[in-house]
């Protein structure tokens, strides 16, 4: 009887997912697969011409585009762009985090707010009033280095310091997402722990490591790992910016995906591209992942 | 049954209510890109006064995003009735089979002939012996230059080979103890090895073989001279984003030559101090040898109608309206863009004006690039390939042997179309 009821209930469950599942199966696994068989094809301009055009070439668009110098400039830029972004995400969204844990903090619900404000700011917005900061003349980053007394520069027309521009900018538009994740985070270790360290004599700097740290690893890891992903995913501050300028340096994976596949419509180079670009986040992750459970035993 | 007899009379009511007006008025649908698509409404309304009953729907997109608009409008088959198209997209929706081919039109046309237009700019808008375009305004490039600056330097006249440009150059860095530079030609611009290219007569792209052709002895030489100019510090070897505000740097004399296009001809009117507005002059590029003329390239936009439009003959007039000499010399006023036809140059006594004489004289003088679909594509590896030389120290030939690589494995697939047609 209960069997009955079960499969009633199950097939009851099924007929409610369904939906979901059916726009997950049209609009999520279908382009998958097709991406990736796109990625074996040399689907161009051509193609769109004539269907008769498309010819399976298996992974000559891999191996081209491997070997391509502008696909190795592009991953070399990412990479430098996650390499200074990561670090000063954490540290940026850690401190004001711990600030605005601390009890005796007046107005921090403002705070709160005013932090997450430009995390929620389209990117469109963001880089039109980041030009201008930026602008090689009257901009207020050159302003504000001269009054430290550092020379001027053209942040968004310099090879060197148009990638940490972009970073700067990354930085202050997602610092108010990650602050919020480790506050919550933050909020969830005990206070007895801290007053015990304190009754043991710990200083403010070994309760941050042997208690804070600690406690706050899971919402660190989760943080440290979407912002990596992000990081990887590096698109529209350079799209909009600097147009993957000058000279290429601020020219990131996705980019050169977007401008093969909807510049020069050679989609079949733009899809394996993606598919080069999951294996890679595939990898980065389940690193972390491992790192992690290391971490655990330790 | 009186429900029903009601119901359908609402039926017939809205029935006329939708079809009524419709069925008067015919709607062209017509697209511009940038300035000249917010230009192209003031001169609507006159069509639309010889034209009773037809409505011309304008829509502007940036140029920016125009070319990923056209190409996912062709695959979405939304493509407006007629267009403005940069005319170096034409091999391209062409390929595409995008374009109606205008040649039975023409011939048929009582106020459009081919000898009207420039030749070499006409010479584009042909793509595989089909006309699929016609020319709207015409853009080329040539010598901007500091007139004061080159006669104390001992210039007084501007140079006219390319031997004598690099001498006047070498005397305006030697004048001025290296304080001023001979040009300033951007190294991510891919135009000016082009340009130089194009006098030389090198066919950069072998069209009937579908392979870089950039190895050959004429681009060779042309490359040669170019590179040369940033090896022996004539030019600064910076990119367009690295001068910060060019007009300032032109006023302050950091350089005495640019090789641009027509639209600064407002740039510098506007922008330049006015003590300094009867120091600049306009000048036909230099050719490579005294025996010779010096080309430039053919750019510019082509007014175009779609193969799927439903109002062929419409769109046609449209385009025939807008290449009158009165309406191309509105336009011209309106914009700055030169007119593609001869004609107007002188209905409007263009040609009398002694800065737009010599993009009169350079128009007659101007070359197509390959016309394949690739060319954008090619051209910025071009620019790759320019700056390793420049910035890299890479040698010349191992450059250009890495760019025709590229442009063959980007060719690959023409090659296998032109083989399986033969087959």
């Amino acid at each position: 009887m209960s069997g009955i009821h079960r499969s009633v209930e199950a097939r009851a469950a099924l007929w409610f997912v369904a939906p979901a599942l059916l726009l997950i199966a049209a609009f999520f696994v279908l382009p998958v697969f097709m991406g990736a068989a796109l990625s074996l094809t040399d689907f161009d301009l051509y193609t769109i011409a004539d269907w008769r055009a498309l010819r399976t070439i298996g992974v000559r668009n891999f191996t081209e585009t491997l070997s391509s110098p502008l696909f190795r400039t592009a991953i070399r830029n990412t990479v430098w762009f996650a390499v200074l972004a990561l670090p000063l995400t954490l540290t940026v969204s850690l401190s004001l985090a711990l600030m605005l844990n601390e009890s005796s903090l007046r107005g921090a619900a403002f705070f709160r707010t005013v932090f997450f404000a430009p995390f929620v700011t389209t990117i469109v917005a963001v880089a039109v009033v980041f030009r201008a900061v930026y602008h090689a003349e009257y901009g207020l980053a050159n302003w504000a280095l001269g009054v430290i007394g550092v020379a001027p520069r053209d942040w968004l027309g310099d090879p060197v310091w148009a990638m940490p521009a972009l970073v700067l900018l990354r930085v202050w538009k997602s610092f108010g997402y990650y602050t919020l994740i480790l506050l919550a985070g933050l909020q969830t270790i005990p206070r007895e722990l801290y007053d015990a360290a304190r009754l043991d004599g710990a200083s403010p700097w070994q309760r941050l490591r042997a208690v804070t740290i600690p406690g706050l690893r899971p919402s660190l890891l989760f943080v440290g790992t979407i912002a990596l992903i992000d990081a990887l995913q590096l698109f529209a501050e350079p799209y909009i910016m600097t147009r993957g300028g000058p000279a290429r340096a601020t020219t990131s994976v996705v980019l050169v995906m977007y401008e093969e596949g909807f510049r020069w419509w050679r989609m079949g180079s733009g899809a394996a591209i993606a598919v080069l670009l999951f294996l890679i986040l595939l990898t980065v992750t389940f690193g972390q992942r491992w790192l992690e459970r290391r971490w655990r035993l330790a | 049954m009186i429900g029903w007899r009601r119901a359908s009379l609402w039926c017939a009511l809205l029935w006329v209510a939708a079809c009524g007006p419709a069925d008067s008025v015919t709607e062209l649908r017509v697209w511009g890109i940038g300035r000249e698509g917010e230009v192209l409404r003031e001169l609507v309304p006159a069509f639309e006064r010889e034209h009773p009953g037809v409505r011309v729907r304008v829509q502007q997109i940036p140029w920016s995003a125009a070319h990923e608009k056209l190409l996912t409008a062709h695959v979405g088959d939304v493509l407006p009735d007629v267009a403005q198209m940069g005319n170096s997209w034409l091999p391209e929706f062409a390929a595409l089979h995008a374009l109606q081919p205008l040649d039975a039109l023409l011939a048929e046309s009582t106020t459009l002939r081919r000898e009207l237009f420039f030749d070499g700019v006409w010479a584009t808008n042909v793509i595989d012996q089909r006309v699929v375009g016609v020319p709207w305004y015409v853009d080329t490039r040539l010598l901007f230059y500091r007139r004061d600056l080159l006669t104390a330097a001992g210039w007084p006249q501007p140079p006219r080979t390319w031997s004598e440009w690099r001498r006047a150059m070498e005397a305006v860095r030697q004048t001025s103890a290296g304080t001023r530079y001979g040009a300033f030609l951007p190294v991510n611009e891919f135009e000016h090895p082009v340009v130089l290219g194009l006098q030389a007569g090198a066919p950069m792209v072998d069209v009937q073989r579908n392979r870089g052709a950039f190895r050959d002895s004429t681009f060779r030489k042309a490359f040669a001279f170019y590179t040369g100019l940033f090896r022996d510090s004539l030019i600064p070897a910076l990119g367009n984003n690295e001068i910060g505000n060019l007009y300032q740097e032109f006023a302050r004399g950091r350089f005495v030559f640019l090789v641009t296009g027509p639209w600064n001809l407002g740039e510098m009117a506007r922008r330049l101090p006015d003590s300094l507005q009867s120091a600049w002059a306009t000048a036909p590029m230099p050719a490579p040898d005294s025996s010779g003329v010096g080309h430039s390239t053919a750019g510019g936009s082509s007014l175009v109608v779609f193969r799927h439009s439903r109002h062929q003959k419409l769109a046609w007039q449209f385009v025939e309206y807008l290449s009158r000499p009165s309406v191309q010399l509105d336009f011209y006023r309106l914009t700055g863009d030169l007119p593609a036809r001869t004609d107007a140059w002188r209905d409007g006594q263009l040609d009398r004006e002694p800065r737009l004489r010599a993009f009169f004289e350079q128009l007659r003088h101007v070359r197509a690039v390959p016309l394949v679909p690739e060319w954008e594509t090619i051209a910025s590896r071009l620019i790759d390939q320019t700056e390793r030389v420049v910035r890299g120290g890479v040698s010349i030939d191992s450059a250009l042997a890495a760019l025709d690589r590229d442009v063959d494995r980007l060719l690959e697939k023409r090659r296998w179309l032109a083989e399986q047609v033969a087959r």
